[in-house]
């Protein structure tokens, strides 16, 4: 039997702001537990919750760039379950009028693109950490309440994917979406950004939908599609056997690849959501909202697009550099010093990317500069080094934050473009090597390269070669 | 007369006229609270080293002429569901035994900053949750006029506090007449103001869109003074309305000449009591004999004002109160087997039968399925509720109803009959389901000799005339002098 698969995805993004949700709390990541409380966000008898308007500008600002429509009135609702990370065993989230509804998101898989509707965008508070301890027959476990308020994003997609690879796409899409609104910094290794996935079967061409199956815990993009993956196969077997899959909620196992279940709709929980009394309903007037709009930035795809057609950069290259954000506003800027979109392109996209990726540096807190990058561009165009040189020169740039030229000359890496001393080394190496030139003679043209890289190896590889090469082979035709 | 007879004006006037030190007032309030309290069973928690610490303080500042606030060495007794920095505030729930809060609500941090000083913290039904502080887990209050008799609830310690003169003022809490009603059955003067006129930010949640902090005192101008210090706008509490709080002594006494006061045709459809009824009769009498117009209204949606009530109210604490789980501060059982095990016992028993019953109503009326035909409805119709105010506002200036159908009731009377407890709020419930706000005043005496109250009801942040038009009556009147025949504690 074929089966259709269908997909849906939860998003959860904490916003960066520097306060928490509801009081003045630092949300700073790593903090010793518990050193970033307060009466409000340890859910303190008496306590009320007040708006942190920059968190909620940011949900709006999310929800603009997801395409939702915006309703001028929302609110808040407390959504009620009891867990010992969450202070007030109610959390206040939104549920009746959700900040943005019906949006989308555009996604491109393969170079085909693609909808995938947005059924809500809302905001809410996050919660604690639990820590159990890891000592063999400990009977308590410990809570961690730093997290406790720090604002949180829920982007609802319906249930519009069909394969991994459009899921892995709308991941990636709405990750860059975040990161181009500056609204969260998904950093998935610290939990600001993290996915459930609903899945359903049915067969080729039904149109009523199979029952859905939740996952959570799932704690990479890799995760997800790991978790998809098992579970369609696991769907697949129970249908294929004649039986039914049953509306539950799983849990992913990252370890063993595996998912076991956690609860069956039968035990899900009433979450009694009402209106939360403490928070005043926002009104979101025309004036604010355009205001929003305006802080919107170009999105990745329509900066794509702008790549290639204003730089000439191919669609590789252009995707490349819009991939983070951060990257592409490096190369702008370089651009804008020093028109040269395809050389700060390749250094960026080969050379800076691979010193990252060895060195694992911290793209967002490089130490090298647009205007240095441009300044390294500039010397090789003027002949000062060789792009050879220049690879060296970049490798101290990016671990020092030293400009080119400093580098060259501590390294005393200035080109050698002399003629006199050039020919000098030449005659030296044409009477140490006999047997080549007499070689480069009888045709082999091998023998040139060679007498090349001994002269650049004489010169520590500083001799201009274009001069090398026109020297060399004027004086061994002789 | 003995000198914490007195109001808190007269004191405050004594102490900055440096008749008397402040420090050897709350000495002579705390002797009488060691006499006398024994029988009434007003405090939970006494403040009295912080108290004379205080108070050596305010002598301090008026003998160096600096200024002092406007609650100088005034003593002010507190309802312990309202939050105070390094001192017990239990709720009188066994939940919170342990709690000191790390913090203090805005109300005394202005209580604080005007130089009060805070006395005790007073008894209550169990997280405000009754009419006659007899859902304490601590104790039972007994009403000053009549030891037999409850004080209401549930500010009743707060309002026999200041009854038996433990304190010249005191602090209580509203969600359907708290403070309105115990003023009523102990004969003193207790405001519930606008919601949104005083910040709720550290007073123990109950129903979170009905909540207010109120003033008990002896008498109207007292009222006006402590109002005055706890109205305004707070940051922490985004309900608190940012509107300037006026002076509400200036024109206190301005008469109700002109004025047009309403009678709500269905408060007195339903029969109440001969001795509140008289009382309401000739307090009307006195009123017009002052110049006022007293005319006929109506409040249309006035009978399902209960039920609206308890709907809401209830489903908000039960959701307020979830917080209650032995996880972070107060009550954890012994040894539990497990983090359910641990809720559901901590609860169990922190918790009195009368907050259970609450929360297993407000979560059953918030469940999915019912959501809609309770609080959804409930909330349409506490909007009828307040549109009937809005209408019958723009006829009079006021409406005059009693606080409470009876006087104060025996203690044991009602407490295995919870519906007709709930309806001992029948009369000031419609204000707090409205946000208006209302004023209890003395306005006579049963054949029994117990305090009859009268309710007069204004329009949003309208205190400032309320008080003059209760001013009017007290001046003509000599109900909030009488005093209850107070015996002292046998030893």
């Amino acid at each position: 039997m074929t089966y259709e698969v269908v997909i849906g995805l939860e998003t959860h993004a904490e916003l960066a702001t520097v306060t928490k949700l509801f009081c003045g709390c630092s949300t700073q990541f790593g903090v010793d537990p518990n050193m970033q409380v307060c009466p409000v966000c340890l859910g303190m008898p008496g306590v009320l919750p007040v708006m942190n308007k920059k968190a909620f500008e940011y949900a709006l600002k999310a929800a603009v760039a997801l395409n939702c429509k915006i309703d001028e009135f929302t609110n808040f609702d407390r959504k009620s379950y009891y867990y010992p990370d969450l202070p007030k065993n109610y959390q206040v989230s939104q549920n009746y009028h959700n900040l943005g509804a019906d949006g989308y998101l555009d996604i491109s898989v393969n170079g085909v693109t693609n909808r995938i509707r947005i059924h809500n965008v809302h905001l809410e508070e996050e919660a604690g950490k639990l820590i159990h301890p890891e000592e063999v027959g400990a009977d308590y476990s410990l809570v961690d309440f730093n997290r406790a308020g720090v604002p949180l994003l829920e982007i609802v997609s319906y249930p519009d994917m069909r394969r991994v690879d459009e899921v892995e796409s709308y991941m990636q899409t709405l990750r860059k979406i975040l990161l181009y609104t500056e609204v969260s910094d998904c950093k998935m290794q610290e939990g600001s950004l993290r996915f459930e996935a609903s899945i359903s079967l049915r067969k080729k061409g039904c149109d009523k939908l199979g029952n859905r199956v939740e996952i959570k815990n799932l704690n990479s993009m890799k995760s997800v599609l790991k978790a998809i993956e098992y579970e369609t196969i696991r769907q697949r077997d129970v249908l294929d056997r004649g039986e039914t899959v049953g509306r539950e909620t799983r849990l992913w196992d990252e370890v063993n690849e595996k998912s076991a279940r956690m609860r069956s709709k039968e035990e899900s929980q009433d979450y009694r959501y009402f209106p939360e009394p403490d928070l005043l309903p926002v009104l979101i007037d025309e004036k604010w909202l355009r205001a929003i709009k305006d802080t919107i930035p170009e999105l990745p795809l329509a900066r794509r697009q702008r790549f290639i057609e204003g730089f000439a950069l191919s669609g590789y290259d252009a995707s490349l550099l819009i991939d983070e954000k951060i990257l592409a506003d490096f190369f702008e800027e370089c651009v804008k010093i020093l028109n040269r979109p395809k050389a700060f392109c390749n250094w960026i996209t080969n050379d800076l990317l691979r010193e990252v990726k060895d060195r694992k540096l911290d793209i967002y807190h490089l130490k090298i500069k647009p205007k240095q990058l441009a300044a390294l561009v500039e010397i090789i165009e003027k002949g000062t080094i060789s792009s050879t040189i220049a690879k060296e020169v970049f490798s101290e740039m990016i671990q020092t934050g030293k400009d080119p030229k400093t580098v060259v000359e501590e390294k005393k890496l200035v080109q050698i473009s002399d003629e006199g001393l050039i020919e000098a080394i030449i005659t030296k190496v044409i009477s140490g090597n006999p047997d080549a030139v007499e070689d480069y003679k009888k045709g082999k043209k091998n023998a040139l390269t060679f007498l090349v890289g001994q002269v650049m190896k004489e010169t520590k590889g500083k001799a201009n070669p274009k001069m090398v090469n026109e020297l060399l082979e004027k004086k061994v035709r002789v | 007369m003995r000198l914490f007879e007195t109001s808190a004006i007269q004191i405050k006037n004594k102490i900055l006229s440096k008749e008397i030190r402040a420090t050897d007032f709350i000495k002579i309030v705390f002797d009488h609270i060691k006499n006398v309290e024994p029988n009434i069973q007003s405090f939970i928690t006494l403040n009295e080293d912080e108290a004379i610490k205080k108070a050596i303080e305010v002598d301090k500042k008026i003998e160096n002429s600096e200024n002092v606030g406007a609650l100088a060495g005034i003593p002010v007794a507190v309802k312990d569901n309202i939050c105070t920095k390094n001192l017990y505030t239990t709720c009188a729930s066994n939940i919170l035994k342990t709690f000191i809060p790390p913090y203090d609500a805005f109300v005394i941090k202005r209580l604080k900053e005007e130089d009060a000083i805070i006395v005790g913290k007073t008894n209550l039904d169990e997280f405000a949750m009754g009419s006659s502080t007899e859902n304490s887990a601590y104790k039972i209050t007994r009403n000053p006029w009549n030891l037999e008799c409850v004080p209401g609830g549930s500010s009743g310690g707060s309002a026999a506090a200041v009854a038996a003169d433990f304190s010249l003022m005191a602090l209580g809490s509203e969600t359907g007449g708290s403070v309105r009603q115990p003023a009523s059955l102990c004969g003193v003067v207790g405001i519930k103001p606008t919601y949104g006129r005083v910040s709720r930010y550290g007073l123990v949640a109950f129903g979170s869109s009905l909540d207010q902090v109120g003033t008990l005192s002896k008498d109207v101008r007292d009222a006006a003074l402590l109002l005055r210090v706890i109205a305004g706008y707070d940051l922490h509490d985004t309900t608190s309305a940012n509107i300037a709080v006026p002076d509400y002594l200036d024109t206190i006494d301005s008469g109700v000449k002109g004025l047009r006061i309403g009678i709500p045709k269905e408060y007195f459809a339903v029969s109440f009591n001969d001795d509140v009824c008289k009382a309401l009769k000739d307090a009307l009498k006195i009123y017009e004999r002052l110049g006022a117009q007293v005319v006929d209204i109506s409040l249309p949606h006035t009978e399902y004002a209960v039920a609206v009530y308890y709907i809401i109210a209830n489903a908000e604490a039960s959701s307020n109160l979830a917080r209650y789980d032995g996880v972070r501060y107060g009550y954890r059982t012994f040894k539990p087997n497990g983090i359910m095990d641990m809720y559901y016992r901590t609860r169990s028993e922190g918790f009195g039968n009368e907050v259970k019953r609450r929360i297993m109503l407000g979560n059953y009326a918030l469940s999915s399925g019912y959501y809609d035909a309770y609080y959804l409805k409930a909330s349409k119709v506490r909007n009828l509720i307040k549109i009937d105010f809005d209408i019958a506002f723009e006829k009079v200036d006021c409406i005059i109803c009693p606080t409470s159908p009876v006087p104060a009731f025996k203690i044991g009377e009602r407490a295995n009959n919870p519906l007709e407890m709930y309806l001992s709020d029948i009369y000031t419930i419609p204000a707090n389901l409205a946000g208006i706000p209302g004023i209890s005043i003395p306005c006579g005496f049963s054949k029994d000799g117990l305090p009859i109250g009268m309710q007069i009801l204004g329009k949003h942040f309208e205190e400032k005339k309320l008080l003059q038009i209760a001013y009017a009556f007290e001046r003509e009147t000599d109900f909030h002098l009488k005093k209850p025949a107070l015996k002292i504690s046998p030893v």
